[in-house]
């Protein structure tokens, strides 16, 4: 192992995993290379939400953060749980809230964390909150409809 | 796997006198670097393009743009490869550059010295090898007597337009994995024609189409960027150059010169009677197509046939020309060329009826095409809801109704617009279906989903015709090994062009299994698929193979560009905005948006509506945010950080889109395409309900904030210190 690189530990959606890194590989990449090509690198600098993960409990621009800083962190991506769809995963598909997908799972994670702060928000909470994850789509209407779908099933006790 | 980094030019015009790669190759890890001398070793003419092969794989010579790849490095670590591009060192002699589409007209700066139309459209045959020019094509058309109408008309308009240039900038950049296979090689491309990069890349290295193999997974949007070649020749080159597999993804930089929209300018002159009656037209538009032609001609030429707009007018003249540049080549972007002219040709209507005191529906009323009525190429009007889509426009704005204009501060206007588009005709589309033994099936076709819900409506189709469920097919995705010819998913054309041909390929297939039912007597109806194969083979085995293919029927234009036969289907899109301007600013919020069109019988209802908001809000961005800023050829914007698409909190506060009742005769079930309509009426709709708002008019796209503020200090007689 040379000075530039490092190995780290990280408990990818609950399980953990050792990889050597370079210091200046961002974590997209990392998980590029474990095969999870969920969360992509479309602007590379912090500005589409496209690569959205979540390190512990705060969401991150994944093409932003540096593999090393998740040493020892829980790293979840959209492949977590992949057996079964969640409410905000079937109200996209609900409420057509996708054309070719691409930004998807950053707008689903966006969106879990939204709901988990906020159960019931208007139109201009969810645009707010949503406003840094872009979809050239503009597959907009869509999502804030599917968003409003998935606060109210998740606030029906089931 | 290897990955390639581009090395690109960094000059708009330029002869490359040397090119010195040895300290890259010399850097640890990187395992080749090439240049078009390499190429030229594996492939003797390594020029491509659908019209013109004009397009090097790496720059040979001279360098035509900033951005042109110059040089390519492959390393197993991107970061290596990237670090290595530093280290290249290109020696540049300067020539002089040409950018603006008119100055290209005449320009001394000539971006190709000889022209070299591709061979596979007829008609630009007659530009080979022509020199010194930058017109890669010219389009002419001549209806009526326009200069006799002009000497007798009351009135006389005569207008100016300008558009920038954007780009399709879909999320996921262009990207391509090549494999050396030992029967060829296997591309994994985000392509939205497969077919189009095999013939292409096996013509290029002079082998017959069958050792080339083209798979295309879903894609991250297209928009009419990922078609013909884009990475698919350098990927194709350096795996073959290799021996290896090597993987070519590009950033979101440099996506921004790969392809683009072209930049336009235009002039649209009519002569009106007092009465409002357009009596002829004059259009002249050139189109800014970069440095390489790439689809360009015919965009220009195709869009020609409508510049006029979708008024019966009966002395009609258009002049189009297609103009190389200095800058990153144009294609097509989500309308063909179309929303450019409709950009010119809506704000001309509203700035005649303006004039002459006439509603601007009435205007519009008065002159619409009507059914069976010849448009300016002499193709009659079927099936295109032109008049529909313009009443319920009317209706759902409640324009007959006054209109409260504000007061104080904020100011409200209205307005409307509505264009058509001929579809890309002829090419052909095919498709195979084939039926399992338990009665399930797959559907083999090329046309590419890329987001607008091809794979379900081609699925709906199939169900339709063999009345199975939606839930036992299975839409196999383009691979060129196994799926057959189609020009390209482009310009809205599958839903019509491939729907045919799975249309047909279904219906051979239900022949077939129709005809296995009558051997033991018995119809389709009593009788499940999958007893039929047990009846026929014993046991559950054998396949029924359906195929189908379309081509639509099409006439060249003549030199006067007139045809009985200019398009398949017509295509309609109407926009009415409602907005509110802050005078004290000049920054307006869009309150209202309603966006109509004509697809015929709608496959899938759901989908429509979102292709048409789609479509609209991407328009939004190119009308109001969107503009690639360049500094002698250089993109000085090339970020999301200040190129600005529309986000979730740019949206209308009210939008509507609706598809209007429609059926187009020829169409499968009724149904064409919808992909562009949408686009079409945005922008001038916007300036018109800005004229509307605070009487300034605007003719430059994009639409900002500081230039109604500029026209609103003209206007009062305040202009600021630099108009
Ligand atoms: S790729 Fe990370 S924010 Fe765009
Ligand atoms: S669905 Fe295509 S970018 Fe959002």
């Amino acid at each position: 192992m040379s000075q530039t690189e490092r190995t780290i530990e990280i408990f990818l959606n609950d399980k953990p995993i050792r990889v050597t890194v370079g210091h200046h590989q961002t974590l997209i990449e990392v998980l590029q290379a474990q095969g999870l090509t969920g969360a992509r690198e479309s602007c590379a600098q912090g500005l589409c939400g496209c690569c959205t993960l979540k390190v512990n409990e705060t969401l991150v621009s994944g093409c932003l953060f540096l593999a090393v800083l998740a040493d020892g962190q829980r790293v979840q991506t959209i492949e977590a749980n992949e057996q079964a769809l969640d409410e905000v995963q079937q109200a996209f598909i609900e409420c057509g809230a996708f054309q070719c997908g691409y930004c998807t799972p950053g707008f689903i994670m966006m969106v879990r964390a939204l709901l988990d702060e906020n159960p019931d928000p208007s139109d201009e909470d969810i645009g707010h909150y949503l406003s840094g994850n872009l979809c050239r789509c503009a597959t907009y209407p869509e999502i804030i409809k599917a968003v409003q779908r998935a606060a109210s099933v998740r606030r029906v006790p089931s | 796997m290897l990955v390639a980094k581009v090395f690109r030019s960094t000059m708009a015009h330029a002869v490359i006198r040397a090119i010195d790669v040895s300290r890259a190759r010399a850097q640890p890890g990187v395992y080749a670097v090439y240049t078009a001398e390499d190429i030229v070793g594996l492939i003797a003419k390594p020029f491509y393009g659908p019209a013109f092969h004009d397009q090097p794989i790496l720059a040979l010579g001279k360098v035509h743009h900033v951005g042109e790849p110059v040089a390519v490095v492959l390393a197993e670590d991107p970061h290596v490869a990237e670090n290595a591009l530093a280290s290249i060192e290109v020696e540049y002699e300067p020539l002089p550059a040409v950018f603006d589409e008119i100055e290209a007209m005449n320009s001394k700066a000539v971006v190709h010295e000889v022209l070299k139309p591709a061979g596979t459209f007829p008609d630009l045959k007659h530009l080979s090898g022509k020199k010194n020019t930058n017109i890669a094509l010219d389009f002419h058309l001549l209806r009526g007597d326009p200069q006799k109408a002009f000497k007798q008309a009351d009135h006389v308009f005569e207008h100016y337009f300008k558009t920038q240039p954007v780009l399709h900038l879909p999320l996921e950049p262009f990207a391509t994995v090549a494999v050396p296979t030992h029967t060829g090689l296997t591309l994994h491309t985000a392509s939205q024609s497969p077919s189009f990069v095999r013939i292409e890349i096996a013509r290029l290295l002079g082998w017959p189409e069958n050792r080339v193999q083209v798979k295309v997974p879903y894609l991250g949007g297209g928009f009419g960027a990922k078609l013909y070649i884009k990475t698919e020749a350098l990927a194709s080159a350096c795996a073959l150059l290799a021996q290896r597999a090597v993987k070519l993804a590009l950033s979101m930089e440099e996506q921004f010169y790969v392809i683009t929209k072209h930049a336009t300018t235009l002039r649209i002159k009519s002569a009106v009677t007092k009465e409002g009656q357009i009596t002829a037209r004059e259009c002249e538009v050139w189109w800014n197509g970069g440095a390489f032609a790439d689809i360009g001609p015919r965009v220009t030429q195709k869009s020609g046939f409508t510049a006029a707009g979708p008024y019966d007018i009966e002395n009609v003249q258009i002049d189009s020309y297609a103009l190389y540049t200095n800058l990153p080549p144009a294609g097509a972007l989500r309308g063909f060329g179309i929303p450019q002219l409709v950009w010119a040709y809506e704000s001309h209507t509203d700035m005649m009826a303006r004039a002459l005191k006439i509603d601007p529906l009435q205007m519009r009323r008065k002159n619409v095409l009507r059914e069976g009525r010849p448009q300016a190429t002499g193709t009659l009007m079927r099936d295109a809801a032109l008049v529909p889509v313009l009443e319920r426009l009317a209706q759902l704005m409640h324009w007959d109704e006054p209109f409260d204009h504000g007061s104080g501060t904020w100011r409200r206007g209205r307005g409307m617009a509505i264009g058509f588009k001929a579809s890309i005709a002829p090419t052909t589309s095919m498709a195979i279906v084939v039926i399992n033994a338990d009665g399930s099936c797959q559907l083999q076709s090329s046309t590419v989903d890329m987001g607008q819900g091809s794979d379900t409506a081609m699925a709906q189709i199939v169900c339709e015709v063999l009345d199975i469920d939606m839930g036992v097919i299975k839409v196999v995705h383009p691979d060129t090994d196994v799926t057959p010819y189609d020009m390209a998913t482009l310009g809205s054309r599958s839903t019509y062009h491939m729907g045919h041909a799975v249309k047909r390929a279904a219906e051979h297939a239900r022949d077939q299994l129709a005809a296995m039912a009558v051997e033991f007597k018995l119809t389709l109806n009593e009788v499940s698929i999958a007893d039929l194969f047990k009846r026929k083979y014993g046991m559950q085995a054998g396949n029924v193979v359906g195929v189908g293919s379309f081509i639509p029927a099409y006439t060249s234009p003549d030199a006067q560009g007139q045809t009985l036969q200019a398009t398949p289907f017509w295509m309609i899109g109407a926009t009415g905005v409602e907005l509110e301007v802050d005078t004290e600013t000049g920054q307006f919020r869009i309150t209202q948006m309603i966006n109509l069109v004509d697809v015929g019988n709608p496959i899938n209802p759901e989908i429509v509506k979102t292709q048409i908001s789609g479509a609209a809000i991407m328009q939004m961005g190119f009308t109001l945010s969107e503009k690639m800023d360049f500094d002698e050829g250089q993109v000085t914007n090339a970020s999301l950080a200040d190129y600005k698409i529309p986000g979730i909190r740019d949206l209308p506060q009210f939008m509507h889109n609706e598809a209007v009742s429609a059926f187009e005769q020829s169409g499968p079930f009724g149904a064409k395409g919808v992909g562009e309509s949408g686009t079409f009426g945005v922008s001038p709709a916007i300036a018109n309900a800005i004229d509307d708002a605070v009487g300034v008019r605007l003719t430059d796209l994009p639409l900002t904030a500081e230039a109604i503020f500029r026209g609103m200090r003209i206007h009062a007689g305040q202009p600021l210190q630099e108009d």
